[in-house]
């Protein structure tokens, strides 16, 4: 049987799935315990037992200097930045996508515009945003607004352009103005559609956090691990990655159960 | 119950004549089948009927007056496909016209008008014969009731015409039977006038009061960009179909 027809059933899925996790579990422990037994001070490749350790430090145990748990604090610094951030994003992307999609004059006046800031590298901005709004939570979230914002409105343009003329001509014979037709027509459509975008953004997103809280911050998940590379504690930097996987991971989820709940009717015209 | 008269219409897209010459009245709830060859332009003028697109030359009157340039509520359509809302169930896509009618900032009924709008579309509902599937998302009907759904959908709003593109083109046979009988009721309860493109003979035959076939008369390659699809044949039905007296 030709190898593109083999199909794994439910369990082989699983154990498929499960694979490259275990193989990179099994390569980093045998790694490190070759290191350790060669340099019990080593620090690249921390033991499970010391990343624990940090964990148990950093996660639940009061800070004595600051007196916040750290983990705790750094990570409600990040969410606060990012949901913001993508709140502001979306919300102005929902209203700029749908103008310009649905009313050739918006399009003709904003279409080349953010084709054109959508292709500005937003980490060259950083220095110009620190300039003008300082080091505070602004500059954060505008990086962060400036770096998804034009990628959601370029696809929900599309999205919109892509909706069947029938639709379109269909809605104005019911006797639809054009505001009836942005509310009732267009937008109960964009919406799930706007969940597939903002799924796609929230890598960049976490990318433009991170750059941001790097460069220059007090708080955030981004700030900790820059700032305990300088004592090459890996103990702490490599827990901190899982658990900035695990957030972005949990809110792709999220979002997904949040589209099929909220849209049932998507996954069928998503299959046409 | 509309006139509808088209006086001298050409539609030419750049140098290519799609229409010549279209000079055809339409009696006030008449049912019009236009038949041809694909390519004939018979789906362009059904966008014209609509006000989708403009006339290059001529005009449209609708009793007597020029029809305006964009779709309204007067001219109702089912097309092949995409004539309903996928994001809507059965009973929210036959409500939106009066909705739409009614409710112009937030576009929804609400409390006892609501009320009196759903009653109004389960009768109609129950009349195209989609009763018991009030909640259901049009991807999980058939083909045929999405058509139903449509026609529907499209009578909520108490069009003056109807344009119907090709709408049974999809059906199979049997289905296609049962929504004729259909439509044919439909339109003698309704006071529609009703223009129907179809590509189906026997369809036109079967449900028009009058057939009109479109054709190029020339059809060199030479010529072909530049004479466009003329009425080549109008024939009245005998015995006359005459729809029921209101």
């Amino acid at each position: 049987m030709r190898l593109m027809n083999i199909k794994p059933g439910r369990q082989a899925r699983f154990v498929l799935a499960a694979l490259p996790f275990v193989l990179l579990a099994a390569a980093y422990f045998t790694g490190s315990s070759m290191r350790l037994a060669e340099n019990p001070n080593d620090k690249l490749l921390p033991a499970l037992s010391s990343m624990t350790q940090a964990v148990k430090h950093m996660a639940f145990e009061t800070d004595v200097r600051t007196g916040s748990i750290l983990m705790l604090s750094d990570t409600l610094a990040s969410l606060g930045r990012l949901l913001w951030a993508l709140a502001i994003s979306t919300s102005a992307a929902l209203v700029l996508g749908i103008a310009i999609g649905l009313l050739p004059g918006a399009n003709a006046l904003l279409s080349p515009f953010v084709g054109v800031a959508s292709m500005v590298p937003p980490l060259a901005l950083l220095p110009i945003l620190f300039i003008v709004m300082g080091l505070g939570e602004n500059s954060k979230i505008a990086l962060i607004v400036i770096g998804t914002l034009p990628c959601i409105i370029r696809d929900l343009t599309m999205r919109v352009l892509e909706l069947p003329r029938e639709q379109l001509i269909k809605a104005q014979t019911l006797g639809a103005s054009t505001w009836q037709v942005a509310l009732r027509v267009v937008l109960p459509q964009i919406l799930p559609r706007l969940i597939d975008s903002l799924r796609l953004q929230l890598g960049p997103a976490w990318l433009f956090l991170i750059a941001a809280e790097a460069i220059a911050s007090d708080s955030g998940l981004g700030y900790r691990i820059f700032l305990v590379r300088r004592y090459l504690s890996m103990d702490v930097i490599i827990p901190y990655v899982i658990w900035i996987t695990l957030l972005a991971f949990l809110m792709d989820a999220a979002l997904r159960l949040l589209q099929r709940k909220l849209f049932p009717w998507f996954a069928s015209v998503r299959a046409e | 119950m509309s006139a509808i008269r088209f006086d001298n219409v050409w539609k030419e897209y750049g140098d290519h004549i799609v229409l010549e010459r279209i000079t055809l009245d339409v009696a006030s709830r008449a049912f019009i089948a236009l038949v041809g060859p694909s390519g004939c332009g018979k789906t362009t003028f059904l966008r014209m009927l609509l006000g989708e697109e403009a006339p290059t030359r001529g005009q449209i009157l609708v009793d007597g007056v020029p029809l305006k340039p964009e779709p309204d509520a007067d001219r109702g359509v089912v097309f092949q496909r995409y004539s309903v809302f996928p994001h809507l169930t059965v009973l929210q896509n036959v409500l939106l016209g009066r909705e739409l009618q009614h409710s112009k900032v937030i576009g929804r009924l609400l409390g006892a008008s609501k009320r009196k709008a759903v009653d109004e579309a389960m009768t109609l509902l129950a009349e195209v014969g989609l009763s018991g599937h009030e909640t259901k998302y049009p991807a999980s009907l058939s083909g045929g009731m999405q058509q139903r759904l449509a026609l529907a959908q499209a009578i909520m709003r108490g069009p003056k015409i109807l344009l119907l593109d090709e709408p049974f083109g999809a059906l199979d046979p049997g289905i296609r039977a049962d929504i004729h009988v259909l439509m044919k009721r439909l339109w003698n309860e309704t006071e529609l006038t009703v223009v129907m493109v179809t590509h189906d003979l026997s369809e036109a035959f079967r449900l028009a009061t009058r057939v009109i076939a479109f054709e190029r008369n020339r059809n060199r390659p030479e010529e072909r960009e530049r004479y466009g699809a003329t009425v080549s044949r109008d024939l009245e039905i005998f015995p006359r179909r005459i729809p029921a007296p209101r």
